[in-house]
């Protein structure tokens, strides 16, 4: 099987995929009863009706750890062929590597410094 | 897969079918033979998880339908067809339907790379080990569509703790992976664990595999990071607006989940399919690959059992502080280490047919790191414990000093 | 039979790329927005995919579908209410002429003999592995100086990120 093939195979794959759990939803909608009134699909809260947008207005922190897993997601991508060449690499490319996570744990080790970790 | 396919290809084109249509149909077969296992699997899994957490939790579980409950889930699927699909009215419609299809979706295709003996695989990537994570990002955005398309404070709330913590945890597991897949020097997962015919790489770095085990747990929100469900804070979470099937969608996408971890972890650091006679017969080796990867669900689930949900900003702190920087010390310490003995020619450079007493040196010599790295983790987390647990027994006598205070 | 597997790979990829690329403009929520480039972003993924670039592929999904979509959709969150956005920004001729530029600058770019050609007969013969690709980028001759400096440069947008983002009460 040649490269194109394999792929050929995932994007088969990837398009019955979701086709999967389409078919019991698609059957359970063909049997299920129908009875909507508004009290049913308004949103499910409290009992009460919902009082404002659902917008509102989210913690910064998130934010941050998506920028931090973001900035360690790029190194990671980094990482891959470095590691899958580590067999055969010389000691000058390992090194080379070990100097990249070393700035990597440089700039966790600020975000820690600066409370950037802590869920405030 | 490859000579099935080829087989069944060669017997259409014979009988006079066009090539491409004949490629497209053998194709389609092997799809179907590749995800009719864990798709079988999910049926047995609920029924797995139900009886073990109630056994845990001294129930009996489900034992009415079927011998000792077994087709519990086929009635399960039978209530669920006839269950009113309630959509609400302020949800963006489409997205909210297509959120539960993308996150079963998710899962399944990681089956696409699972190699289920050394002959039987639906393919062999060469990308296979990054393959499944990028997979998995799917998941982590069906999770925060279906939060977001549901319009609801809950949901949204839910989804957003959950996707934090997702993303967060795929750190750890992403340089946990690195390990095996330096190790093997390939990412492709056939190579990964034909690398291991000397040394499960689960000997060679234990650490490794308890920050992917810990890290998938995550991955697949289970306690203690169950935030995806937390019913006593957030309700139920991102899927609260999910009713009949697909809900029922979420949640068998989820119980697969945590099965196919097992059978990740098993292929990464436990061998896979290798054991005693494997190369007897095909089906030893399936077999064998099965009962590792049960072994390992099964404790997943004892342990989703029996300890309690964590707070968030204690499970992001175990991340960022604790688990992070140790899988980084472990790839870091493990890479030197090999790399010294590859240079002294202790190590052999190419995993795959190494024996076992080629791997002998190494493995000593990983280990004793391993266990030296975990003793010193041992000191620092006991050092934190008896703080913690100082503090909290001083606790509440400020408390009572702060009371009297402002009563004074 | 591989020709055809290709062209309706480029075919779909296309109006991946494409349809995503128009949802993005044309709705109005910022959230649908951000879906909609991700469908897009997949469909670049699928281009790598046939250009025998898997890795790049991966990545492309690991990195924007994977962080990206999570951060914008984080970012979008932190903003107050902007779900519906009534006012509409007209400025016709001016984003016509700027997108018009930008289109002949890559036209100009791709098929001009600047950044090496596009002549087939340049491309090696050989699609090369992921095991070559690190190699190349440790490589005292290849790469290691860009990868070295990768590496600060992300380490320099996580600290600025963080110094920004950073709520400074606490």
């Amino acid at each position: 099987m040649n490269v194109l093939n394999e792929w050929a195979f995932i994007g088969v794959f990837a398009v019955m995929a979701p086709v999967f759990p389409a078919l019991p939803i698609v059957i359970a909608w063909l049997f299920r009863p129908r009875k909507p009134n508004v009290l049913k699909s308004s949103t499910y809260e409290c009992g009460v009706e919902t009082i404002g947008d659902t917008w509102v207005q989210f913690r910064v922190q998130y934010y941050i750890y998506g920028l931090i897993f973001l900035v360690f997601d790029v190194e990671m991508v980094f990482l891959f062929p470095w590691a899958a060449a580590y067999n055969e690499m010389s000691l000058f490319g390992f090194v080379a590597g070990f100097l990249f996570i070393f700035l990597l744990t440089d700039a966790l080790f600020y975000a820690w410094q600066k409370n950037a970790l802590d869920w405030k | 897969m490859d000579e099935i396919c080829t087989g069944l290809c060669r017997l259409m084109v014979d009988s006079g079918a066009e090539a491409g249509l004949a490629q497209f149909v053998s194709l389609l077969v092997g799809v179907l033979l590749v995800s009719g296992v864990p798709l079988l699997t999910v049926i047995l899994l609920i029924w797995i998880e139900r009886k073990v957490a109630a056994r845990i939790q001294d129930r009996i579980g489900p034992n009415r339908v079927g011998p000792i409950g077994l087709m519990q889930t086929f009635a399960d699927l039978l209530k669920l067809l006839g269950k009113e699909d309630i959509t609400p009215t302020s949800a963006d419609r489409l997205l909210y339907n297509v959120a539960p299809l993308v996150s079963f979706a998710s899962v399944v295709l990681i089956w696409a790379i699972v190699p289920f003996t050394p002959f039987h695989y639906g393919v062999d990537l060469e990308i296979g080990a990054l393959f499944f994570v990028a997979v998995a990002s799917f998941g982590t955005l069906a999770i925060m569509v279906a939060g977001w398309a549901s319009n609801n404070k809950y949901a949204l709330l839910g989804a957003f703790r959950v996707v934090s913590l997702l993303v967060s945890y795929e750190v750890p597991l992403v340089f946990a992976l690195l390990v095996p897949v330096m190790l093997a020097g390939s990412m492709s997962m056939l190579d990964i664990v034909n690398a291991q015919s000397g040394m499960w790489f689960v000997v060679l770095s234990p650490l490794a595999f308890i920050i992917f085990y810990i890290s998938s747990q995550a991955e697949t929100g289970r306690a203690p990071f169950d935030l995806i469900e937390a019913e006593s804070e957030l309700v139920a979470g991102f899927n609260i607006e999910y009713s009949g099937m697909k809900f029922g969608m979420f949640f068998a996408a989820e119980f697969l989940h945590v099965f196919t971890n097992g059978i990740l972890m098993a292929l990464l650091f436990f061998g896979g399919w290798m054991g005693p006679f494997y190369y007897e017969s095909p089906l030893i080796a399936f077999a064998w690959l099965g009962a590792k990867g049960g072994v390992i669900y099964l404790t997943t689930l004892w342990l989703r059992n029996t300890v309690p949900r964590l707070r968030i900003d204690q499970i992001m702190a175990f991340n960022w502080k604790f688990l992070v920087p140790l899988s980084i010390a472990n790839i870091v310490l493990i890479s030197l280490a090999l790399k010294l003995l590859q240079e002294l020619n202790l190590a052999p450079r190419q995993l795959i047919g190494a024996s076992i007493i080629d791997m002998l040196p190494a493995t000593i010599v990983l280990l004793l790191i391993n266990g030296a790295l975990t003793m010193y983790l041992l000191g620092i987390l006991r050092r934190r414990g008896q703080e913690a647990r100082r503090e909290a027994q001083a606790a509440p006598a400020q408390f009572a000093r702060a009371t009297a205070a402002t009563a004074d | 039979m591989e020709l055809n597997a290709i062209s309706i790979g480029f075919v779909v990829f296309t109006i991946f790329t494409l349809g995503g690329g128009f949802g993005v403009v044309t709705t109005r929520n910022l959230f649908q927005g951000t879906i909609w480039l991700m469908v897009s972003l997949f469909g670049v993924a699928g281009y790598f995919i046939l250009l025998s670039a898997p890795f790049l592929a991966a990545v492309q999904i690991l990195v924007y579908i994977g962080a990206i979509a999570i951060l914008i959709t984080f970012a979008v969150m932190l903003t107050r209410s902007v779900t519906r956005v009534k006012t509409r920004y007209i400025r016709l001729v001016p984003s016509l002429l700027a997108s018009l530029a930008l289109f002949l600058i890559l036209i100009f770019g791709v098929t001009m003999p600047i950044f090496g050609g596009v002549s087939p007969e340049l491309a090696p013969a050989t699609v090369a592995s992921t095991r070559d690709l690190g190699a190349a980028l440790v490589d005292e001759n290849g790469y290691v100086v860009p990868f070295l400096l990768a590496s600060v440069l992300l380490t320099g947008a996580m600290i600025g990120a963080i110094f920004i983002a950073r709520d400074d009460s606490a």
